[in-house]
């Protein structure tokens, strides 16, 4: 497996002419490199292992059948990232139920931001914490938010996504991403916040 | 100059922490970081929190998963090319 995930850090477009031209290892070897980002994006959005199984499989066989389309204006990684919402947005679809919150929900946009704690953070936590443990306390703050707020910070702090790009794919308008990645990022603040401040200081909250 | 409240202040956090504002918002928002303890806090620990998920490295998948996506790929890749190579 590879043990770069960056989509910025090397020139894959000597891999993807080659994959584009049939050469079956080329593609494997993009496949390699994103397969695990694609399935925790999935699995972020579906909240569900096995449709994020489907969600990994579904979106690396669609971007072999339709790598032709690929006209290589955005990079390879966004492009699958977008075949990839959409699989897993399907998938929410599908399987939507009483217990399911659709990523469609109406927000109420005069909730107001609240910020409750204003603490320095003790150090730094990646020096603090195993990787694992971090992974574990990130990924259930992320899993903590609301679907539509949660979609939104994924695409756009964690695959880097323009706002554009995420509004494009959401079927949002640009204010609405923006004003659901300002509530995610204050309430990710918020929840990592409460862990790792330093103790004893906090501050009367405001607003 | 019009003095931000920390209200207004929060609420253009994304312009000031994506570095999307205009010149004009941009000085604004400088001046009232400098000058509210509160905010700083906010504006560092928020960076610090967009930063810790970006370097986050994802979890290799299970196995068993990453042996089923290679098997489909592999019984697609036998059925023909991607459609570029067919034009």
């Amino acid at each position: 497996m590879s043990s770069t995930n960056r989509t910025d850090v090397f020139d894959e477009a000597p891999l993807l002419e080659r994959a584009r031209a049939g050469d079956a290892r080329a593609f494997t070897e993009l496949v390699n490199r994103y397969e695990r980002r694609i399935f925790r994006l999935a699995k972020h959005i579906t909240q569900n292992e096995e449709d994020a199984e489907d969600v990994l499989q579904e979106t690396f066989l669609k971007a072999y059948s339709h790598l032709g389309e690929f006209q290589g204006q955005s990079k390879f990684y966004t492009w699958i990232v977008r075949i990839a919402v959409n699989e897993s947005l399907m998938k929410l679809r599908k399987r939507k139920s009483d217990r399911m919150v659709s990523l469609d929900e109406t927000i109420d946009t005069g909730e107001e931001m609240v910020v409750r704690e204003i603490a320095v953070w003790d150090g730094n936590p990646e020096q603090r914490y195993s990787q694992e443990e971090l992974r574990q306390i990130l990924e259930k703050a992320v899993d903590s938010l609301r679907p539509p707020f949660r979609t939104v910070f994924l695409l756009r702090d964690v695959e880097e996504l323009s706002t554009e790009e995420t509004a494009a794919l959401l079927d949002l308008s640009v204010p609405a991403v923006k004003s659901r990645l300002l509530r995610a990022r204050l309430q990710l603040r918020e929840k990592l916040t409460r862990l790792f401040k330093r103790k004893g200081d906090d501050v009367f909250a405001y607003l | 100059m019009y003095l931000l409240t920390c209200k207004d202040f929060l609420s253009e956090l994304n312009e000031y922490l994506d570095e999307s504002a205009d010149p004009e918002l941009r000085a604004q928002l400088e001046q009232h970081v400098n000058d509210c303890p509160n905010c700083w806090v906010v504006v560092d620990t928020t960076k610090r929190t967009l930063q810790i998920f970006k370097n986050l490295e994802p979890q290799d998948i299970p196995e068993r998963v990453h042996r089923r996506l290679t098997e489909a790929l592999q019984r697609k890749i036998a059925a023909g090319p991607p459609s570029a190579a067919s034009r």
